[in-house]
């Protein structure tokens, strides 16, 4: 019900939303859970496995029952009704338990944001601003982030009022102010620091090492529809703090007892922050459950706001002497060394049940039925200590405050104010001053002499030592809820202790009590409690479970941010990119590049298109762009002694103007990469990598450079993206490249196999490689990567000239036996696995590799070796993975393999399919017939030699 | 013929735009000279790379110097980054380095420069930086080679913002990438 | 998300290192004079202690230095890094 006045909202201004289909009026300033208590509604959930009614418990992110689904602007399932700011055309509905994932694409922008700082201080409540301010007084950059939409914490929820201790800025001379008012004049002045942020609606999930600290930033989700499209919705904040101040507060827990879950039982302090901050009454006849003074602070709020307040039944002897004379006064009856025994009503609270607390008995029986829809529990507060212990902080039990503290952590962190169990307003205040002027001398590294002197409050009422008090004891513990949200009870806990459990860790596990979205947050201590019950242990022995990141729930679309679509993964592209699009090409990745795959003409299939694209490869003139394989530039006296180490053949051999196939193993002898070697100097060679190898090889030689040979005069530079690389190939390749380029020598006499030219192609500066992935005759040309676009256009404007994909490619090089490291090759592959031993130099004395090459099982008979596959069925195209097996028959499970198909092709030029494959003892079984079981059917193949095409090597001259 | 062309020669018009509030100017400044220069900073060879440049190489880790046009950038303890105005001339500098002292390599084409500044610059570069790039630690003088969005680049801050080294075929990428991060900031 | 300090960069973030797996484990001078037992040592043998553990890191997306670090394994606190060369540091 909402009050005439009172509370943060505007009053004159109203905002319409629906629950469960009908139609409600609020306020801005409200959330859901304040506006629907003030319309009087009680129940917003059902339990996920009982099917009880469930009411609002809490007024923030610790609400363990009152979760509902977002219908409208946006579905969002699983919100806890205390946290959403109420908005014009909300629409929700209750949850039984679970909610339901949005079935279309969530519209919003996401994005993330990094920050760095001297000082974080997470929590704006008393002891937060005291800390901000007293780290912010010099200049330091500091950021200051509170999960709520408006900075206050705790005193927007009371009446307390403060007072300066000496004149002061932000408060003027000195005079009373409320709370309230102190935290707005503290925010604004911090809010004009220019190196100061004040992150509202900023929920701190995660603290990682180094501290290293992620939060979540809701910035126009209290918007509803009237949210602008541009603005990210909701932002991740990557924080790098040198101190971090946790001020982070406490929460306040229940009591286990009959009927705990009823809609109508709240926790005391939120219901004062309803009737204070929100202007509402969540009842009209309140009962009080404590174990502490704070509870009679809410009592008092809701009796002075027009609440009736039935009973105070507290478990203690007496409460503090200004508790018991606030209660004389409004004449409200306290009932002391008693408990509640049970909450009743249907569906919602209507009566409640008190008796004595007896210890001796064996439960608690209920002497006394008070009518009440509202029922107060206070079992205590426990400071927030979650991001404390992510930070790998230790904590401790505290007897005499009946909760778990911090202790030490080795990051640089502190607690303040009540997350460090600090309960009075006055202490919040000087603590958290204190926490942030040591984290602003400390992030600096000087002492600062200038010191910001906290407000007081101005009554400071006596208390009296809270008790912790976790059960009322019964006969049947089945309505005893623990964990509301995942239906955990006291009896489910003794099941566990009964079962013989012990470890808090796996009665979690168990019961699932503190696994909900919630984590625990009010039930987690009060589990162990009950453990601790069960086992006759203390609590502290038990200690708490782990706290885990996130602290609240965080959407996937948050965490996502703006990596999504074509943004999610860098996609690299040649310098001929804008040319193959405007063409047609189909695109194949391969890493993150996008490579031309293949080029269809109108009406083609991809079959069509590559046969006509290999065709002309092997019998006229055609281009690829070959621009992303690596290229490195090794420079240096001892350039030819390192690819000598690096490289299993002998490159220091090779003369200036000359080219070399290498392959590079590691250590254990298996084959790394593999590439040409140019020698473009006597003391300058340019090395070529395969394309997703291109950082890896540059990586290696810098590793084996730096790490064990320092002495070597070299160094190793990338310029894979300095050329642009055109493969023009083909018997009719040197007819085109002599119309290009007509003051270059382009006979097989003048410009051999294997050699390099340096030469001005169509006006271009080039350098010309005659080099053969294919075996026909071929030639790579290398312009610089802005002149590339103009080069493939000379190339394509001679009209000679077929435009050809990675798909032709591989077929090409298949056909030739030329294997693909990465495809052929799965790091188990010696060079002389793949045929190659002649590539395995016999005279160096050492390489990387060479010594494995010795080993036993490098020389096995039986090691899967590079073979070519011809199937019977010529035109049958093997999948590539496809296993192979000796016989006709598959035996029984487990079916012995013999090796796989590594790549497969319908080729052109031998008019028919053909496949690679490594096959054990491959090298020893030319003519077998092997069987590739294929959907269920044995094909059968015959085992060739690798290279099916050309094998004499007769066409690389033309 | 056709133009020789820059790697985020497609973006110019879009940048234009997203320059036009004021509050950012993206821009690419295509075909500067790039060289990277290795060279022994202890070295007689870096004190004459030091007269051909007109500045001691910086041997300080992070820090770039200017010198008339060039800027001379430390990429490793014998490893610098000499950027220059289009069609600098190198044969001195090459001639520094000769006989096995060092090594001078044109890396003009393998990466290209793009300009991120006005007054939102750096909290366009937050979005996907984890560097500290507060003017306090990290203004003109610096350089540094990290990570941008999913990027490697070399960052080097100036007056006004900052110039963004990416390689070449990221150049697409960043650019997109660049144009979405600024969508708040030019509002 | 570790904060790594690079002997020459200072602090970056770990997403700009690449990890080398144990430091000072140096190629031996003559594979060919080992025994394939000494050879498999070399290749697949390593430390994985719990406390502090010398390990290689290279600078790869910064300065493309390796250098070496002292890490806790078990708490992830980098307690010295030191240039490749120089011996290791007694980190107590």
């Amino acid at each position: 019900m909402r009050r005439e006045n009172g509370g943060r909202i505007d009053r004159g201004t109203t905002l319409r939303f629906t629950f469960d289909g009908s139609e409600y009026t609020g306020h801005p300033g409200d959330t859901l859970a304040s506006a629907l208590l003030a319309n009087g509604v009680r129940q917003v959930a059902t339990s996920v496995k009982l099917g009880r009614p469930r009411g609002i418990v809490s007024a923030g992110g610790e609400e363990p029952s009152a979760v509902v689904q977002i219908e409208a602007p946006f579905p969002e399932p699983m919100l806890p009704a205390t946290t959403v700011e109420l908005y014009e055309g909300l629409v929700a509905s209750s949850l039984p338990g679970q909610g339901r994932l949005a079935t279309e694409p969530d519209p919003a922008r996401y994005d993330a944001v990094h920050a760095h700082c001297d000082v974080l201080v997470v929590g704006a409540g008393p002891a937060g601003l005291a800390a901000a301010r007293a780290a912010a007084g010099t200049g330091a950059r500091v950021i200051l982030a509170d999960e709520r939409s408006e900075p206050g914490g705790s005193l927007l929820g009371t009446h307390e009022t403060i007072t300066e201790s000496e004149p002061d800025d932000v408060l003027g001379p000195q005079e009373v102010m409320p709370g309230a008012e102190w935290a707005a004049a503290t925010t604004a002045l911090l809010d004009g620091l220019p190196e100061v942020r004040v992150l509202r609606r900023t929920t701190v999930i995660g603290y990682y090492d180094d501290n290293y600290v992620v939060a979540v930033e809701r910035r126009t989700n209290h918007l509803g529809a009237a949210a602008p499209a541009d603005v990210a919705r909701e932002r991740v904040w990557r924080i790098r703090a040198k101190r971090v101040v946790l001020a982070t507060g406490a929460h306040e827990r229940s009591i286990a007892f009959a009927g705990n879950d009823l809609p109508g039982v709240m926790l005391a302090g939120s219901a004062r922050a309803y009737a204070n901050r929100y202007g509402v009454l969540p009842g009209e006849r309140a009962v009080v459950f404590t174990a502490n003074d704070s509870a009679y602070a809410a009592a008092f709020d809701l009796a002075d706001a027009g609440a009736e307040i039935a009973a105070i039944v507290d478990v203690r002897p007496a409460p503090g002497a200004a508790c018991a004379a606030g209660a004389r006064e409004r004449g409200i009856e306290v009932l002391t060394g008693h408990v509640v025994t049970a909450a009743q009503g249907d569906g919602q609270l209507s009566s409640v049940l008190a008796g004595r607390l007896r210890p001796e008995a064996e439960a608690a029986v209920g002497e006394r039925e008070l009518a009440a829809d509202l029922l107060l529990v206070s079992g205590g507060w426990n400071p927030v200590v979650h991001l404390f212990s992510q930070a790998g902080g230790t904590l401790r039990y505290d007897e005499a405050l009946g909760t778990i503290v911090p202790v030490a952590c080795r990051q640089a962190v502190e607690a303040a104010g009540a997350a460090k169990g600090v309960f009075t307003l006055t202490g919040c205040l000087a603590d958290g001053a204190e926490a942030g002027h040591r984290a602003l001398e400390a992030a600096l590294g000087t002492a600062v002499s200038e010191r910001y002197t906290p407000p007081r409050a101005t009554t400071e009422t006596p208390t009296a030592p809270g008790t912790a008090f976790w059960l009322v004891p019964a006969t049947d513990y089945g309505a005893h809820f623990v964990d509301p949200q995942r239906d955990v009870t006291v009896a489910d806990v003794l099941r566990a202790t009964g079962a013989g459990l012990r470890s808090v860790e796996h009665i979690k596990r168990y019961t699932t009590a503190g696994t909900a979205h919630d984590q625990g947050k009010t039930s987690g201590l009060l589990t162990t409690a009950i453990v601790a019950h069960a086992l006759g242990a203390s609590v502290g022995e038990l200690g708490s479970t782990t706290f885990r990141a996130p602290y609240a729930p965080v959407s996937f679309a948050a965490l996502a941010g703006r990596d999504r679509g074509s943004l999610h993964d860098p996609v690299r592209v040649t310098a001929l990119h804008e040319w193959h699009v405007a063409n047609g090409a189909l695109f194949e990745n391969v890493g993150q590049w996008k490579r031309p795959w293949y080029y269809p003409r109108e009406g083609e299939d991809m079959e069509a298109a590559v046969l006509r694209e290999c065709a002309a490869a092997r019998q006229g003139v055609a281009a690829m762009d070959a621009s992303t394989l690596g290229k490195i530039d090794v420079i240096g006296p001892d350039a030819a002694e390192l690819l000598d180490r690096l490289y299993t053949n002998l490159m220091s051999s090779l003369a200036v103007g000359a080219i070399r196939y290498g392959v590079m193993c590691r250590p254990d002898g298996m084959v790394f990469d593999d590439g040409t070697v140019i020698r473009l100097a006597e003391d300058h060679f340019l090395v070529t990598t395969t394309t997703g190898n291109a950082a890896a090889v540059l990586d290696w030689m810098e590793e084996w450079l730096q790490t064990e040979w320092p002495t070597l005069r070299v160094h190793c530079t990338s310029v894979t993206e300095q050329w642009a690389t055109v493969a023009l190939v083909g018997p009719g390749s040197r007819e085109v490249l002599a119309g290009l380029a007509p003051d270059l020598a382009v006979s097989a006499a003048d410009f051999p196999f294997m050699t390099w030219r340096e030469a001005e192609i169509a006006g271009l500066p080039a350098r010309v490689c005659r080099i053969s992935f294919s075996g026909e005759l071929a030639y790579e040309i290398n312009v610089t990567s802005w002149d590339g676009l103009r080069l493939w256009t000379a190339i394509m404007d001679t009209g000679l000239v077929t435009p050809y994909g990675t798909e032709t490619m591989h077929v090409l090089r298949a056909e030739k036996g030329y294997p693909i490291v990465g495809q052929d090759t799965d790091g188990t592959v010696t060079p002389q696995d793949l045929g190659m031993a002649w590539v395995v130099s016999k005279k160096k004395p050492d390489f990387v590799g060479k010594r494995s090459f010795a080993r036993a099982d490098t020389a096995r008979a039986d090691r899967k070796q590079l073979v070519g596959l011809l199937p019977e069925d010529p035109g049958f195209l093997l999948p590539e993975g496809a296993h192979l097996v000796a016989g006709a028959e598959l035996p029984e499970p487990p079916v012995p393999t013999l090796g796989h198909v590594t790549s497969s092709y319908r080729s052109a030029a031998l008019g028919r399919t053909f496949a690679l494959a490594l096959v054990s003892g491959g090298q020893g079984r030319a003519g077998a017939r092997l069987y590739a079981p294929v959907g269920g059917v044995l094909v059968p193949v015959t085992v060739t030699s690798h290279v099916l095409y050309d094998p004499e090597g007769a066409r690389r001259d033309g | 013929m056709a133009e020789r062309r820059s790697p985020a020669a497609a973006f110019a018009g879009r940048f234009e735009t997203a320059s036009a509030s004021g509050a950012l100017r993206l821009a690419e400044l295509p075909f500067l000279t790039q060289l990277n220069v290795r060279v022994d900073p202890a070295s007689l060879a870096a004190d004459e790379v030091a007269g051909v440049l007109g500045a001691p190489l910086p041997t300080e880790p992070g820090t770039a110097v200017r010198s008339g046009e060039l800027t001379v950038a430390w990429l490793g303890p014998d490893e610098w980054l000499v950027i220059a105005p289009e069609g600098f001339r190198y044969e001195l500098l090459r001639k520094a380095v000769a006989d096995g002292r060092g090594s001078v390599v044109d890396v003009s084409a393998q990466r290209t420069t793009l300009l991120v500044a006005g007054p939102r610059a750096r909290d366009v570069l937050a979005h996907g930086c984890a560097l500290d790039l507060h003017p306090s630690v990290f203004g003109p003088g610096r350089c540094a080679q990290t990570t941008l969005a999913r990027t490697q680049v070399v960052l080097l801050p100036q007056q006004d913002g900052f110039l963004v080294l990416v390689r070449s075929s990221f150049a697409a990428y960043l650019a997109a990438w660049l144009l979405d991060a600024a969508t708040e900031h030019l509002l | 998300m570790l904060l790594i300090p690079c002997p020459w960069c200072g602090p970056r973030e770990e997403a700009e290192f690449h990890y080398g797996g144990q430091a000072h484990v140096a190629y031996p001078d003559d594979p060919s004079a080992l025994s394939d037992e000494e050879w498999a040592r070399y290749l697949f043998f390593r430390d994985n202690p719990k406390g502090r553990f010398a390990e290689r890191w290279s600078h790869s997306a910064g300065c493309r230095r390796w250098f070496n670090a002292v890490r806790d394994t078990a708490t992830n606190e980098i307690h010295a890094v030191y240039r490749v060369g120089e011996a290791r540091p007694v980190t107590s």
